[in-house]
């Protein structure tokens, strides 16, 4: 008669806590809010190829060398020049009191070398106390100064060359303006959904401990899997709404492209949001109270935030943290979501992180009935 | 069929270390209305809860209805109604919604049909749209109780059901439980009320998780073999600060203007009592045993044993 699974019984939970979500108006428009807030601060905020950067000219010479490389820097777009007359003292200070990020020296002797040809050299002193605030307008130094000279000493190029030099200068591929919210955004998806999924499943599972009724709930006939898919069908249909949020927003507001398959967006997504649903749930198993609910949220987010590559260059890490990295689902996903939104990965492309999700589905739900107490002990 | 609604055995339960329910065996009969008493602490919710599968026992066994209550958990709690300590029903839930709720936890079919039945039966019908969080006392137990008979269970365990409930409800409840009973139902009420305890059947007192008593009301007194003088007079109060501490006097207590002088040595108690009654002019005559001077009793003597 007692079925592990009774469709009436979920049903009854399932209604229960629509009832109670709709009635908790502050988290349920948190649930929305949230997302738009952030993708909107995030979006719109984070640059990790910063441009426009104020920097300091110190050129005793004004000649035409000096002048047709202070506008090919100037033309990349990463160097303003906020003192293009400053001696050398004076940008000494600049530099230590953070009023600008570079001083481009031009030497004197700068136009009479490139005439010689004898190794022509200026000294770009970057801020570096920010690296990523320096990489990319370094980077790209060389090239520019390279190419501006050649133009000044050889024929005159035409502007379709120019316009091709230039865009040679940024070596990013699938994002060739080196636009840190195509990065950012398909990120800030997982972000997002990592945030309020867990947490929101975490604290009305606990919420349940806290005010009792959970012992209620437990002397009436529900089965364990009754009670979690209960928790986490409700939850996972608020991560749909997000999903749609974000995404309209980011190809809306942000343009960013959506180069791969829609439908393996969602099915990446799908399986992301399961395990992260699964993974409050398996902390509300762990947590007494709704504040240790919240604790334990956080101990898992801040990691997973900056191990996972959505702050800091995956690569960039050192092997332990690339390994510990990997234990995060967000680490997983953003591969997922950056190679089919941005470079058009395709299901064999992004299979690796999509077993790593459905792993992780598997197991925390594993654990998580394993955990579940179906008494009070 | 006949099997007793509750038989368990030797019941045991520890938190931390803690003895919490200790060696507890308690049997009642089918269609009894049973009270459990006992101070706050000593372990009456642990062991309702062991009994209902909320909880597994560290030794002792037992049927509950008939179902072992290691194994059979779940067949308890389809026949089981268990009214909970705390108020454990959603509070952002109106009380039509909190019985749709647990109708369909329940499988009741048709369950539109059941909810109005139950709603009309504790009348509640007028209330149906308030949320249960603004509910006072007296309608949140109401609500509480038609949620745990809507299922029509055999045997109903109330965790101190009448704290913070005014007297007009908590009679109204009373009667209620009487007539359930009167229908078949079995009834394990935990309390602290003197009053409620004497509106039971039989009782059961538990202290720091051992059962040190259990009869009828009557039985318990007569059991405890403890006398009881009043005393009268305008000098009580001097009265009992004489008779603490004397030979034969356990228990002074005043109860308006009249001192209850309790002792289990009635010659001593006398002596005592006399010699003190003469020196302040107070008169002094037998009482009845209240149920109270006799859980009094019990608390002390359980806490002698336990040091």
């Amino acid at each position: 008669m007692i079925r592990l699974l009774s469709l009436i019984r979920l049903f009854a939970l399932l209604r229960k806590e629509a009832i109670q979500m709709r009635r908790d108006k502050l988290t349920f428009g948190m649930m929305l809010g949230l997302p738009l807030v952030q993708l909107m601060l995030f979006g719109f905020a984070i640059n990790t190829d910063p441009k426009a950067l104020p920097a300091a000219l110190v050129a005793p010479t004004e000649d035409r060398f000096t002048r047709a490389m202070v506008s090919a820097l100037e033309l990349t777009g990463y160097y303003r020049f906020t003192y293009p007359n400053a001696s050398t003292a004076e940008a000494e200070a600049l530099i230590a009191r953070g009023a600008v990020s570079f001083v481009v020296t031009v030497p004197s002797d700068f136009g009479r070398r490139v005439e010689r040809g004898d190794h022509p050299q200026i000294l770009i002193e970057a801020d570096a106390t920010d690296p990523s605030v320096a990489s990319g307008a370094v980077s790209t130094l060389s090239t520019v100064a390279t190419q501006a000279l050649q133009r000044e000493t050889g024929t005159t190029p035409t502007p379709e060359a120019e316009a091709a030099q230039l865009s040679v200068i940024v070596h990013k591929r699938y994002n060739p303006e080196g636009i840190t919210q195509y990065n950012i955004v398909p990120g800030l998806l997982g972000v997002i959904l990592q945030l309020t999924m867990v947490m929101m499943t975490s604290m009305a599972l606990t919420r349940e401990t806290e005010r009792g009724t959970m012992e209620n709930l437990l002397s009436m006939p529900a089965t364990p899997l009754e009670i979690m898919l209960g928790k986490v069908l409700p939850y996972l249909c608020v991560g749909a709404v997000q999903v749609a949020v974000v995404l309209a927003a980011a190809k809306a507001i942000f343009g960013v492209p959506f180069v791969g398959a829609l439908w393996l967006i969602l099915l990446g997504v799908l399986v992301f949001v399961l395990a992260l649903v699964i993974l409050g749930y398996l902390i509300s198993t762990l947590s007494r109270t709704q504040m240790q609910a919240m604790q334990l949220t956080f101990f898992f987010f801040l990691p997973s935030l900056l191990l996972s590559g959505f702050m800091f260059p995956y690569r960039g890490m050192p092997a332990w943290a690339q390994a510990l990295g990997e234990v995060f689902p967000l680490t997983h996903f953003l591969r997922l979501i950056r190679g089919v939104m941005l470079k058009g990965a395709g299901p064999a492309d992004v299979a690796g992180p999509l077993w790593a999700l459905a792993l992780f589905v598997v197991v925390l739900s594993g654990a998580a009935l394993l955990r579940f107490r179906r008494t009070l002990d | 069929m006949t099997a007793p609604a509750i038989e368990v055995r030797g019941l045991t339960k520890s938190f931390g270390g803690r003895r919490v329910v200790d060696d507890v065996t308690l049997n009642v009969a089918r269609g009894e209305i049973a009270g459990f008493l006992g101070p706050n602490g000593s372990g009456k919710t642990t062991t309702i809860r062991l009994m209902c599968g909320l909880l597994t026992p560290d030794a002792g066994a037992g049927r509950v209805l008939g179902h072992d209550i290691r194994r059979e958990g779940r067949a308890i709690k389809r026949e089981v109604g268990y009214m909970t300590q705390r108020f454990s029903f959603y509070e952002d839930l109106t009380i039509e919604e909190n019985l749709r709720f647990v109708a369909g936890l329940y499988d009741l079919r048709p369950a539109r049909a059941v909810v109005r039945d139950t709603l009309a039966d504790l009348g509640l019908t007028s209330r149906r749209d308030q949320l249960a969080g603004s509910l006072s006392g007296g309608w949140k137990q109401r609500l509480a109780l038609a949620a745990c008979l809507m299922h029509k269970p055999k045997l109903l365990l109330l965790d101190e059901p009448t704290a913070g409930v005014d007297p007009k409800a908590r009679r109204e409840f009373w009667d209620e439980i009487h007539a359930r009973a009167g229908d078949g139902l079995t009834v394990l009420v935990s309390t602290h009320y003197m009053d409620e305890a004497e509106r039971c059947h039989r009782i059961n007192y538990i202290a720091y998780g051992r059962l040190v008593a259990r009869g009828s009301v009557t039985e318990v007194v007569r059991d405890a073999g403890l006398t009881t003088l009043m005393m009268q007079g305008a000098a009580v109060h001097a009265a009992a600060k004489r008779l603490t501490g004397m030979p034969g006097v356990e228990q002074v207590a005043p109860f308006g203007n009249t001192l209850h002088v309790v002792g289990s040595d009635a010659a001593l108690l006398q002596r005592s009592a006399s010699a003190v009654a003469q020196e302040t002019g107070c008169t002094l005559s037998p009482a009845e045993t209240s149920l109270e001077d006799v859980f009094i009793r019990l608390m002390s003597q359980s806490q002698d044993n336990m040091s």
